[in-house]
């Protein structure tokens, strides 16, 4: 008898990887191809980032992708000094949230920001990266 | 409607590394609160036992920890909700005397905190909010309260040294409490000194001195019914009001970056149900995890405007002297934050201050008193009101 297969895209994302095993599988390879998701219910229209399979306003379970293009405003970030295990190569790094008005993305900032170079309420703009670890995120840089 | 009655509290000392097992440490904030109540085990109809299982090597602890209290055969419970699990757990023993289920119930919060190795709970400190979309980034706890901070100043011109002050207001009474972890003074200077770690940064605006100390330590909350606490107490403090309420667990789905919403909810349900305002408050106990989380509170339960919790402390109105004392019992900053007991310890406090037994912390004649107790990064809110 064959072995199951089992669908364990999402152990790539992030430079530590939590989840293994999501319906929202397919934003990896969104990411591998430099594109960044979130999902649209198909009933209802709400829009969703980060993306999920199932919709909290209609209860359906219909969902469409959909990319985040755009810039976003800043609205806040902070710069660890400390980080969890698995994360202390990547010390210092900067977290940040960014608003697009229907949705918030929340990333880390890009290494060739500093600290002093951000400000409340700038645009910037996510891209994706792919870790020295070969895992992958997105990251935000100036547009 | 009937009311419930609290007619015992207690707590362990706060320390580093408590030198015993988790029963142990529960026995110690049970021991206080018998001693107060002084009813005998018997008398207990039920339990519920709070803690944060992710700090925990006992699986399901509840019975655990009602057998070695004395509580068996009767029912006992276990409740989470991370660092307000044991505020939690007062709504949920609140609910159970109000249905009429039972009589009185023993509410004990516990956490030992060095239960686990310094690398397990590094590990789990990275898990704290939503692994699958945030934790991957490298995220924690002391960096999303920064990131409220960050946006706290941007929209208001809250400054560091604004922050600081409540730290050093903490560390006042973290002094004379003698259940506190951290007993030294914090002066501002030390935060502008690069040579004292209080100015060390962790997660920038925030340093070590923005932060709470972690501790062991258990608490236990014992409450009745109406009936039962004025036939067991002389001095019973009321639930007046109980609120509770939840938010996302991602950063990016909330509404809200210069406070927390569950703070906000949780309180306008107790005020609500307990028929005051901000302004009958006499004395609070509100979750200063971090400084940031002190002036937000201010600004959430309307001792201040939005904005103006700056004020408040610099005015030094949330002193024990002051117009709404503010954590007096020294605060998660300075009397420790042992998670799952850090709520039925904000309840104790009050309790003592509303009979008027809190010593040298004691504020003039209070007699409403509130606990604002938040789970996670204000993934759960929790407002007790409280009155003689």
């Amino acid at each position: 008898m064959a072995k199951k297969e089992v669908d364990d895209r999402f152990k790539k994302f992030g430079t530590v990887s939590f989840t293994a095993i999501t319906k929202t599988n397919d934003f990896i390879d969104y990411l591998e191809k430099g594109k960044i998701m979130g999902s649209r219910c198909k009933e209802c229209g709400a829009v969703y980032f980060p993306p999920r399979s199932d919709c909290s306003s209609c209860l359906k379970s219909s969902m469409e992708w959909f990319e985040v293009t755009e810039t976003g405003q800043l609205l806040s970030f902070s710069e660890l000094k400390y980080g969890p295990v698995g994360f202390e190569d990547d010390l210092p790094y900067i977290i940040a949230l960014l608003d697009y008005g229907d949705y918030k993305v929340f990333g880390r900032i890009s290494g060739d920001l500093s600290y002093e170079d951000l400000k409340v309420g700038m645009m910037l703009k996510p891209k994706t990266n792919v870790l020295p670890n070969g895992q992958l995120n997105y990251i935000f840089s100036r547009p | 409607m009937k009311k419930v009655g609290i007619i015992g509290v207690g707590q362990s000392n706060f320390v580093r590394g408590y030198p015993g097992s988790i029963r142990e440490l529960a026995f110690e904030g049970f021991k206080e609160a018998m001693g107060n109540a002084k009813i005998q085990t018997k008398d207990i109809d039920a339990s519920i036992v709070a803690s944060a299982p992710e700090y925990d090597k006992q699986r399901s602890p509840a019975g655990v920890i009602a057998e070695y209290l004395g509580l068996i055969p009767q029912p006992t419970f276990y409740v989470e909700s991370v660092c307000s699990s044991s505020s939690t757990a007062l709504k949920v023993a609140y609910s159970m005397i109000m249905a009429g289920l039972h009589d009185v119930v023993a509410v004990v919060g516990f956490q030992k905190m060095s239960e686990i190795s310094s690398s397990e709970s590094q590990e789990r400190m990275g898990r704290g909010a939503d692994i699958q979309w945030e934790a991957p980034f490298g995220t924690m706890m002391p960096a999303y309260y920064a990131m409220y901070a960050q946006a706290h100043m941007a929209k208001y011109g809250t400054t560091p040294e604004d922050l600081a002050r409540i730290r050093v207001k903490a560390a006042s009474y973290g002094q004379i409490n003698e259940k506190a972890v951290y007993r030294k003074s914090v002066t501002m200077d030390m935060f502008s000194d690069p040579e004292s770690n209080m100015s060390a940064n962790v997660a920038k605006p925030l340093r070590v001195g923005d932060c709470c100390a972690n501790a062991d330590g258990s608490s236990c909350i014992i409450v009745a019914s109406e009936e039962k606490a004025k036939a067991m107490h002389d001095k019973p403090v009321w639930i007046l009001g109980i609120g509770a309420a939840s938010e996302a667990v991602n950063m990016a789905g909330r509404e809200m970056l210069t406070g927390l919403s569950v703070g906000i909810e949780a309180g306008r349900q107790a005020y609500k149900m307990a028929g005051v305002t901000a302004k009958d408050i006499d004395v609070a106990e509100v979750h200063d995890c971090f400084t940031i989380a002190e002036m937000m509170a201010y600004e959430n339960l309307g001792f201040a405007k939005p904005g103006e919790g700056k004020d408040l402390i610099a005015s030094k109105e949330t002193y024990k002297e002051g117009s709404i004392p503010v954590n007096v019992d020294g605060g998660l900053l300075s009397k420790g934050h042992p998670i799952g007991a850090t709520g039925g310890s904000q309840i104790r406090t009050i309790v003592l201050q509303l009979r008027e037994e809190a010593g040298e912390m004691q504020v003039k004649n209070p007699e409403i008193g509130l606990v604002h107790n938040i789970g996670g990064v204000g993934l759960y809110g929790n407002v007790t009101i409280l009155g003689r």
